[in-house]
């Protein structure tokens, strides 16, 4: 079998595999937002990036070649990830004390992960709205970070509900539906894009604040100690 | 002790509850007091600050009174520390932000369900209201953060007993949370 080395630990892949792929069947944690094991890689949000032979890459996307030297959990590498997650908060509008997903959503966890005690740069306060019109899920725009997962995911299920349309602080998810409004898609609760978000962004109505503070997935547990599965909620 | 650690406090756009959790010290606020003396705070009433070693602010600002607290504040303390989500991010006060002021004092002194003799408040002693609230590290340079809504007495204790017995802050994973 082939190998890399990531932070000095050897790291066997098999042929087609990407970096974070190959760590983790390895079992070790590179932190990412866009990436989940079930979809094709999107390479957005830069939160795996690694340092392959000397240079940056999102390890997401690079496949895993013979010999490569990986560096990832580093000092540098981890600050510029904590930059990156807090772009990701100013972007949108965070207010995690109103949140439902607070305590089990992957962005406050990779914040969490790095150590991030504040924002960094000014807010943007954009304007993002809310559409509540499903009966069963509700859609908030101010907590989306542009993974693109509930678009692949809604893909997968043979539907195509969801689209990220416009440029920069006008980036918006779209729904496909002549209303626009997700009430008037074809979504369903069952639905693997209605269970896929890593924030708050798709919540299942009916289901907030059911785990008390303290027992919430990532209250006391670094999402770097847990298995892939456990990573992305389940 | 001679020389205590001076500190200063205050509340601008926020509730109070990063006050009331620093009471949550309890019975570690008696060690507590031999080394550190309040300045400026709620808690002793002194309405202007001292120069002091420590300020800590809650709460994000949401009025032209705010900045002028946070501005005094800045110029007095060596350390300035954003205490609470109100603070780092604007918090839940500034979930007016995506509404046009004006809409927001129509709810809530006009329009609003059981609003008796609508008016809206124009005193001159009433602070202006800003069109935002914003985080105070968008007014003023900010030394550390201690997140959490509220953040826990632990989180003071860590925070203040680092700095008194001469540590870099810092925050294990236990202690860090943005709710
Ligand atoms: S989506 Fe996550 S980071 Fe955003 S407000 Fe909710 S809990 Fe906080
Ligand atoms: S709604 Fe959620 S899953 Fe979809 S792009 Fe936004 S953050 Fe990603
Ligand atoms: S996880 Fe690789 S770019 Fe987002």
């Amino acid at each position: 079998m082939s190998h890399i080395t990531i932070d000095g630990q050897v790291v066997p892949f098999e042929e087609g595999q990407t970096i974070i792929e190959a760590a983790t069947a390895a079992g070790v944690y590179i932190p990412h937002l866009c990436h989940n094991p079930e979809y094709a890689p999107h390479g957005s949000c830069k939160l795996c990036t690694v340092n392959v032979n000397g240079r940056n890459a999102t390890a997401c996307t690079f496949p895993a070649v013979e010999g490569q030297t990986v560096c990832n959990n580093t000092e540098e590498l981890n600050f510029d990830r904590k930059r990156l997650t807090q772009m990701l908060f100013v972007e949108g509008n965070h207010f995690c004390p109103s949140c439902e997903k607070s305590g089990n959503c992957e962005l406050q966890a990779v914040g969490y992960h790095l150590n991030m005690l504040d924002n960094h740069y000014p807010h943007f306060f954009a304007l993002r709205d809310l559409d509540s019109s499903h009966p069963d899920l509700l859609l908030d725009r101010n907590r989306c970070i542009f993974c693109n997962l509930c678009v692949r995911a809604s893909h997968a299920d043979g539907k195509d509900v969801f689209a990220i349309a416009g440029r920069g602080i006008n980036k918006h998810l779209i729904v496909n539906s002549a209303s626009g409004n997700l009430g008037d898609s074809d979504i369903n609760v069952d639905d693997r894009a209605a269970h896929i978000c890593p924030t708050g962004a798709i919540l299942v109505k009916g289901t907030a604040f059911k785990v008390p503070i303290g027992q919430r997935r990532y209250d006391h547990h670094d999402i770097c100690d847990m298995s892939a599965g456990e990573q992305h909620g389940e | 002790m001679a020389n205590k650690v001076r500190i200063a406090t205050t509340s601008l756009a926020g509730c109070f509850g990063c006050h009331m959790s620093f009471l949550d010290l309890d019975e570690r606020l008696v060690p507590l007091a031999e080394l550190v003396e309040f300045n400026r705070s709620p808690i002793t009433d002194i309405k202007h600050c001292a120069p002091c070693d420590i300020g800590l602010i809650e709460g994000g600002v949401c009025n032209a009174e705010n900045v002028h607290v946070l501005r005094e504040f800045r110029q007095n303390c060596k350390i300035l520390v954003a205490v609470g989500a109100c603070a780092i991010n604007g918090g839940l006060p500034a979930m007016r932000n995506s509404v046009p002021l004006e809409e927001c004092l129509r709810e809530a002194y006009l329009d609003g369900i059981g609003v008796e003799n609508p008016m809206i408040p124009n005193d001159p002693e009433l602070p202006l209201l800003l069109n935002q609230v914003h985080p105070i590290h968008e007014v003023v340079k900010i030394d550390y953060s201690l997140p959490g809504c509220p953040p826990s007495a632990d989180v003071f204790w860590k925070f203040l007993t680092d700095l008194l017995e001469g540590r870099e802050p810092g925050l294990d994973y236990d202690l860090v949370h943005y709710d």
